[in-house]
């Protein structure tokens, strides 16, 4: 079976074909349901594969050769796929989650004239995720990269005619190009440095390079992974992205694109384990990110928005994991995240399609009783994600945290300083969403209805697995065998198990605990029993809360030093280079062979007596000067 | 020494036959003349080629003569044609009078 793997990119591959080249002559439902089956086929043989990699005990890395794809002299790249613990659970991640939104997004985008777009569209991403993840070496892996960034741009711009969505979408594009420069200079340097850029052939030899090279190439692939997975400073575009249907954000904002970087990283952990000082600025880096997205996420009011630096948020708690050795406990946080994150934007999505697109908190409130399936599942996907007890979120961030713990206490205390504001807002966003009194219209009020069937049901599994997801990794210090780390234990290069005593694991877990708890309760008093609201008006707010609900005014500090400057060293080159210097160049040439010309045409007299005469002229010169000199 | 002629002399001449036939095509305005001009330069180019070939024993230099006889038979062909042509079109052939090709 595991020969077989080059299917699983090509099924959604199919379905991009058909309904790219007939989704307008075939109904919604058959290039719905062809999108969705696609996926579904890419799943059922990743979990044939990965039930095949897991019965095989003596072998965990397959390597299955497609073709030759570059072969010139020193440079040869074939075109392989690699099946290994990561590589296929990633797999699972992708083609299981990216089946159910499809399902979802047959309900969701059901009236969009669309359709088939959207499809083809969300087909060609799982495509290229898979690509990304399959992949032997580093190119193909950019070359995934690349894909999912540019699918990721066209579905944030799918609704083409705003041009606030387009220029999300631009601002996505552009944001990840700053990154994708890091990483290709890192591939660059990697083959430079080891002469190849196949995972199995880099890896190892990997020791055999210097630290200063090794830093580079961690921090240059670092930089990449920054713009991929939305880190400071490259973070920007992820909340616009949000430009694009919800289940775009789901799919591809939060459980799998944006998790591409951990995804590299992990694959490349043998460079961060050998480099003490990159590894340090992947945690600061992932610590900082996870504690500023979280403050801005306390003032947001577009539910979706919320959402957004929540995913920020997340992602930095992973990429702190990583900084801190952590491969596999950061790697779970991605499973446990793409579960209940895709479950609240999803719900989010379901909220929205109830609500006729709105998607400001301050109008809505009172939805629990008339969106009584959506409410539950938000409600677990709220929990989860706060850490609630034996919930899935709970394990995994408390793994990220007590390796951090080890690693540093600083790191760590800003680590859970953030995890308590995820907590808050997030039950901010439940509270307002779903409890008091309903804030919008009447219109709105008389259109709520819960959502079909096919939204549903996605969410409704997805609920299921953000309960039950921690127990793939339940932790050592319980007694019990954590599955993932064993799983994953054979592709990190440098193992970090957790060395603390018990009683401290105890302690972390309770204070992460109570801290949520209490963070909980928190948002209880302030949202439901005394009923605070958001300020209607944007412009009444003042000091910090003015400040974090402008997001710290980011975007406007990166248009003043940036934009701003760049457009004026533009006009000036225009003004000056382009119109006087380049253009004063074109036109000289032109006016100076008129002017010739108009010279010369006048010995063009039309006798043929004289062009004799000048040609004999010619010869008498032309022998003179060859034989007399 | 050739047949108790210096080659010197067959230089000459074909150098006076060649110079004769530039100017008959530069001075005059009948292509026949011109054309027989055009004639007279390349047999004064031939007699330079066979005297040669004569003195270093050597055959190509006639065979060479013999292309540019047949050259120029073709040549006179076409060119007659030609000049036939102008004459019915101007009923001359002074050829100052074609010069519409100009500019």
């Amino acid at each position: 079976m595991i020969k077989l793997v080059a299917l699983i990119p090509l099924f959604p591959l199919l379905g991009f074909i058909i309904n790219g080249f007939f989704g307008k002559k075939i109904s919604k439902n058959a290039s719905g349901w062809i999108a969705s089956f696609s996926v579904f086929a890419s799943f059922v043989v990743s979990v044939l594969i990965f039930i095949e990699l897991k019965g095989n005990h003596d072998m965990n890395s397959h390597i299955v050769p497609l073709f030759s794809w570059i072969n010139s002299d020193t440079l040869k790249i074939p075109f392989e796929f690699l099946v290994d613990p990561l590589s296929s659970w990633f797999l699972l991640i992708i083609t299981g989650i990216g089946f159910l939104i499809h399902i979802y997004s047959m309900g969701y985008m059901h009236d969009d004239e669309g359709f088939a777009r959207f499809f083809t569209y969300l087909n060609l991403f799982v495509f290229f995720m898979l690509l990304l993840v399959l992949g032997n070496n580093y190119l193909i892996m950019f070359v995934g990269w690349e894909g999912v960034g540019l699918c990721s741009y066209l579905l944030i711009g799918f609704w083409f005619k705003n041009t606030a969505y387009n220029n999300a979408a631009k601002k996505a594009f552009i944001m990840n190009r700053v990154g994708d420069l890091g990483f290709l200079l890192g591939i660059i340097l990697i083959f430079i440095t080891f002469g190849s850029v196949s995972f199995n052939d880099v890896f190892a030899i990997a020791s055999s390079g210097n630290n200063a090279t090794v830093t580079a190439i961690a921090l240059l692939l670092f930089i990449g992974a920054m713009g991929k997975s939305a880190q400071l400073p490259l973070y920007t575009w992820l909340p616009d992205a949000m430009a694009g249907p919800t289940p775009v954000s789901a799919l591809i904002h939060a459980a799998t694109m944006v998790t591409a970087g951990i995804y590299m990283i992990v694959r490349s952990n043998v460079f961060y384990s050998m480099s003490e000082e990159a590894s340090q600025v992947v945690a600061i880096v992932g610590v900082a990110t996870a504690l500023f997205a979280a403050t801005i996420g306390l003032f947001q009011n577009d539910i979706k928005k919320v959402l957004a630096y929540s995913t920020v948020s997340q992602l930095g708690l992973m990429f702190l994991g990583l900084g801190v050795g952590a491969y596999s406990s950061s790697v779970f946080h991605v499973t446990t995240h793409a579960f209940f994150k895709a479950l609240l934007f999803l719900g989010a999505g379901s909220v929205i399609h109830a609500m006729g697109g709105e998607q400001d908190m301050r109008k809505m409130g009172g939805l629990w009783k008339h969106l009584p399936i959506t409410g539950k599942v938000m409600a677990i996907g709220t929990l989860a994600i706060s850490g609630f007890p034996l919930l899935s979120g709970f394990f995994s961030k408390d793994e990220i945290l007590a390796h951090t713990y080890e690693h540093s206490q600083t790191l760590w205390f800003f680590g859970q300083i953030a995890s308590i504001l995820t907590a808050f807002y997030m039950f901010r966003l439940f509270f307002l969403t779903f409890f008091g009194k309903f804030r919008g219209t009447h219109e709105q009020e008389h259109h709520l209805h819960e959502s079909p069937a096919s939204m549903t049901i996605p969410l409704i599994v997805l609920a299921i697995l953000s309960v039950f997801g921690g127990l793939l990794g339940l932790p050592e210090f319980w007694g019990t065998s954590n599955w993932f780390h064993h799983h994953l234990d054979p592709i990190i290069a440098h193992k970090n198990p957790i060395i603390l005593s018990h009683t401290k694991e105890w302690t972390l877990m309770i204070i992460a605990t109570l801290a949520a708890l209490a963070t909980i309760f928190f948002a209880y008093m302030v949202y439901i029993k005394n009923k605070v609201l958001p300020e209607a008006n944007d412009a009444k707010l003042t000091g910090v809360k003015k400040l974090i609900y402008n997001k710290y005014y980011v975007d406007e500090i990166y248009d003043a030093l940036i934009r701003k400057p760049l457009d004026v060293i533009a006009i000036a080159f225009y003004k000056f280079m382009d119109l006087q210097f380049v253009d004063g160049i074109v036109n000289g040439v032109g006016s100076a062979v008129n002017g010739v010309s108009s010279v010369v045409k006048k010995g063009q007299t039309g006798h043929i007596g004289f062009y004799i005469f000048g040609m004999v002229l010619g010869i008498i010169a032309i022998l003179f000067f060859t034989f007399i000199k | 020494m050739l047949n108790g002629i210096p080659i010197n002399f067959y230089i000459m001449l074909s150098a006076v036959l060649f110079i004769i036939g530039v100017i008959g095509v530069m001075a005059r305005r009948n292509a026949i003349i011109i054309f027989m001009c055009i004639e007279l330069m390349l047999n004064a180019v031939n007699l330079l080629l066979v005297a040669f070939s004569t003195l270093h024993n050597d055959a190509s230099g006639q065979v060479f003569v013999f292309f540019i006889m047949a050259v120029a038979a073709a040549e006179v062909a076409v060119g007659l044609a030609i000049l036939s042509m102008v004459y019915r079109n101007f009923k001359s052939i002074d050829i100052d009078l074609l010069s519409r090709l100009k500019n």
